[in-house]
């Protein structure tokens, strides 16, 4: 077990989150490798069933990454990410989830620096609860 | 049908191949499902790369693409080109991010970088299947553009625009145009007076039968996109009827209230009502209602108190005098203003810069009034300044005998701003230079980290300046002491002489960093672009597109985007009217297709879509005898809100289908992490 290492799933808003990561790349900030992006154009897009899915397949944690509040490209797609992550959250810690598994964060296209460090604490707090035990992974 | 996906792996020189295993990467794309073939090159980009890609469209062999390079922000358009240009339609393409995201994010990390970049491809591999073709759009471009910011850049930009023969709104929130270029003495290299070279530019932007002036307003809310924005401007009060002022400037002198005067940097004050600078354009009072002190009982919009004696109202100073009626404090001023919306094809931010105060420097005696930045000490030096030019020093007048002038003030600190403000010495070399030139008696002292002279004819103005007798010390300031009487000590390390020095100074100057002008975040932020971590706004590219934003249509200019000196940010204004110009004659622009539709059988006609919408382009409408949801297509902006929201599933997105999405969350979770994958 000690050389098992996570699988991330980050959905990145186009406009900002994803734009962050790209310039964490190109400032050369490190962060694990087990963080895997999918681009999407809004965190507002982002269906509940996708989280969900990411977890039923074996993704160890999910973060959703968007526009901060007033920053949103499409106005407030990131307002409705909000609520919909909230309710989403609160339903699958009662299905059993570790609340730290999935995640929300505002990260800006200017936030390289703390994207890296978002994905480094992220990395470890998953690295700390261990593989899921829904995915192919755990034990399930 | 099948698919047959062509995969293209980037070694991007070293940038990816240096972190990456790219045969093995390669390998490993063949085995992908609905892959027909997969290759590399050294540089993807180029021609001969693209002509890899081409090739096999032409051939038949390939009919989705995925390329594993850098990032589609700015790479997507270049190969979507040639997939068109091979007859394919040019949605059927997708980017693996393997080098912004993985090879740059994990150097050191070849193994894990690897199978990143294998997880990262079977992902796009597995969304690029299910790619559908999709119908370029267009929109028709309003032949107009929005200037913010009326300095040397937005001039600049303006006048071009306006050359070429659009029409051109020029804003700017002072009541002149002219910016901070209009405070200098002299300008660098050259040392040409800068009233002489700008004066005649703010006359012309004035005098232009394609610019408009909106000077003393404020962008309120920017809607829209590229093409067509909507701009709702709010033109500030100015309690005086423009349309009527000539200038003339009585008010001004009969005018009893008095405050700080911006222009002068707070040196010396200016009246309540006042025209910005004498060479203002336009040349138009304004009244600053904070310091007016309603002389003779006269409020804004209050009828006259009459006079006991002689019945007659009691008119304020400035109605007395006013010639032309432009000034009556009777009727009924907005305090807000007046907001309008206009309508333009593309945008430029030239908002500029402000220079730092000298107040948080609190090391350096800012509380001795001969403690002062080097804006202050322009305006000491200029002609149209406090001191009509003469050389005072502000305490008691004195000609100062000795100056100090002390380098990155707030530059290159982490305790402020981590940059290098870029100008500051060359100014510092100039005003030194002006001092000895015009008082070669006075001992000038320069206090520097380093001497940043990068430019044209800049190496050889501070070569000039030490055989003038400016004396150049190598070394942090610690200390700026007062002594008693009006005196200073500066108290420094020499570090080619690796010894403490102190100086003994009557005037100590400043060379504080330029940075973002106040409002500018959120300026960009109703503009919708960003800021970089230093808080000036940012390019899309700093070498390729470096006066684009995020925004299409939206372009900077200027100290907006970073410090610069007046050539670049001239230059850089003229990149930025260039570019702004391409949309406008071009006529049309094209708009990525990917916006919401509706399956009609599956719509409930629910309307949970139609309140999310943030562009009400949502309505619930009948279609034969039920209702359902219709999308206006060209309000559409393809977020994705109604389709994530919709409960039958009924709503696409075109681009992000929930098929797609699903099948990468299956490519990235079947090849999961746990050790090498083949």
């Amino acid at each position: 077990m000690s050389d098992w290492k996570p699988n991330i799933i980050v959905f990145a808003c186009n406009w900002c989150t994803y734009q962050g990561a790209d310039l964490a790349g190109s400032l050369r900030y490190k962060y694990p490798s087990s963080i895997n992006i999918v681009r999407v154009p809004c965190s507002g897009s982002i269906e509940a069933e996708y989280i969900v899915e990411a977890l039923h397949k074996g993704a160890d944690g999910v973060l959703v990454g968007g526009c901060h509040p007033g920053d949103c490209h499409y106005k407030e797609g990131n307002h409705k990410a909000l609520r919909r992550f909230n309710l989403l959250h609160r339903l699958l810690v009662d299905m059993g989830v570790e609340p730290e598994r999935v995640r929300l964060e505002w990260i800006s296209g200017s936030e390289g620096k703390r994207f890296a460090q978002v994905m480094n604490e992220f990395d470890a707090t998953i690295r700390k609860l261990g593989p899921s035990p829904n995915g192919r992974n755990g034990n399930a | 049908m099948v698919s047959k996906t062509g995969v293209y792996v980037c070694h991007c020189g070293e940038n990816i191949a240096g972190s990456v295993d790219v045969a093995k990467v390669v390998n490993y794309s063949t085995t992908l499902p609905g892959v027909s073939v997969s290759r590399e090159y050294l540089f993807m980009c180029s021609d001969p790369g693209q002509e890899l890609i081409r090739k096999d469209i032409e051939a038949g062999i390939v009919d989705r693409v995925v390329v594993a390079a850098c990032t589609p922000r700015t790479h997507e358009p270049i190969f979507r080109k040639a997939l068109e240009d091979a007859g394919l339609n040019q949605y059927l393409f997708e980017m693996a991010n393997i080098r912004d995201q993985d090879s740059w994010a994990h150097w050191g990390d070849k193994e894990g970088a690897t199978q990143k970049a294998q997880r990262l491809i079977a992902s796009a591999v597995a969304k690029a299947n299910l790619l559908q073709p999709l119908q370029q759009r267009y929109v028709e471009v309003e032949k107009s553009t929005l200037v913010v910011g009326a300095g040397v850049s937005g001039m600049f930009a303006a006048l071009d625009l306006a050359g070429m023969g659009y029409k051109v709104w020029l804003l700017d929130r002072n009541p002149s145009v002219g910016g901070n270029m209009a405070k200098l003495d002299k300008t660098f290299p050259t040392n040409d007076c800068s009233a002489c070279i700008l004066t005649p530019v703010m006359v012309q932007v004035a005098n232009h039968p394609n610019i408009e002036l909106l000077t003393y307003s404020e962008v309120e809310a920017v809607n829209g996109s590229i093409g067509n924005f909507n701009v709702t401007v709010r033109k500030k009060q100015t309690y005086i009827d423009w349309d009527k002022c000539t200038g003339c400037g009585d008010c001004v002198t009969a005018c009893l209230g008095k405050t700080d005067n911006e222009f002068n940097e707070g040196l010396d004050s200016r009246k309540a009502l006042y025209i910005a600078f004498p060479q203002a354009v336009p040349k138009r009072a304004v009244l600053d209602q904070d310091s007016c002190i309603n002389c003779a009982g006269s409020h804004i919009g209050k009828e006259h108190k009459i006079n006991a004696k002689s019945g007659e109202p009691m008119l304020a100073p400035c109605e007395k005098v006013c010639k032309t009626g432009a000034c009556d404090r009777t009727l009924a001023h907005d305090s807000g203003g007046e907001s309008f919306d206009i309508n333009v094809g593309t945008i430029i931010v030239a908002s500029g810069y402000q220079a730092m105060p000298k107040e948080p420097f609190k090391e350096y005696s800012p509380d001795s009034p001969n403690v002062i930045t080097c804006m202050q000490l322009e305006r000491i030096l200029s002609a149209t300044g406090p001191t009509d030019g003469e050389f005072h020093r502000p305490s008691d007048g004195q000609k100062p005998k000795t100056v100090a002038f002390i380098s990155c003030v707030g530059s290159r600190d982490k305790n402020h701003h981590v940059y290098c403000s870029k100008v500051c010495c060359m100014y510092m070399l100039k005003e030194a230079r002006l001092i000895k030139e015009k008082y070669p008696e006075t001992e000038v002292y320069i206090f520097f980290i380093d001497v940043r002279t990068p430019g044209k004819d800049f190496e050889e103005y501070y070569n000039y300046c030490r055989e003038l007798g400016i004396k150049i010390v190598r070394g942090r300031v610690g200390a700026v002491d007062q002594l008693p009487g009006d005196g200073l000590r500066v108290r420094a390390y020499d570090v080619d002489m690796d010894t403490p020095v102190t100086l003994e100074a009557d005037l100590v100057a400043l060379a504080t960093a330029m940075e973002p002008s106040a409002g500018l975040a959120d300026l960009g932020r109703k503009l919708g672009i960003t800021c970089g971590s230093e808080g000036f706004l940012k390019e899309v590219h700093t070498k390729l597109y470096p006066v684009e934003t995020s925004v299409k249509g939206i372009y900077i200019a200027g100290c907006a985007q970073g410090p610069k000196d007046i050539p670049e940010s001239v230059s850089q204004s003229r990149a930025a009217s260039s570019a702004a110009a391409v949309p406008l004659t071009a006529g049309r622009v094209p708009v990525e297709p990917f916006s919401s539709s509706v399956d009609q059988e599956k719509c409930s006609g629910c309307g949970i879509c139609v309140p999310l919408c943030p562009y009400s382009a949502i309505s619930r409408e009948e279609i034969d005898g039920k209702v359902r949801a219709g999308i206006e297509i060209a309000l559409c902006a393809g977020c994705g809100v109604c389709a994530a929201a919709c409960p039958s599933l009924a709503i696409t997105l075109q681009g992000f289908t929930a098929d797609q999405i699903f099948a990468q969350i299956d490519a990235l979770t079947s090849v999961a992490g746990g050790g090498p994958i083949d």
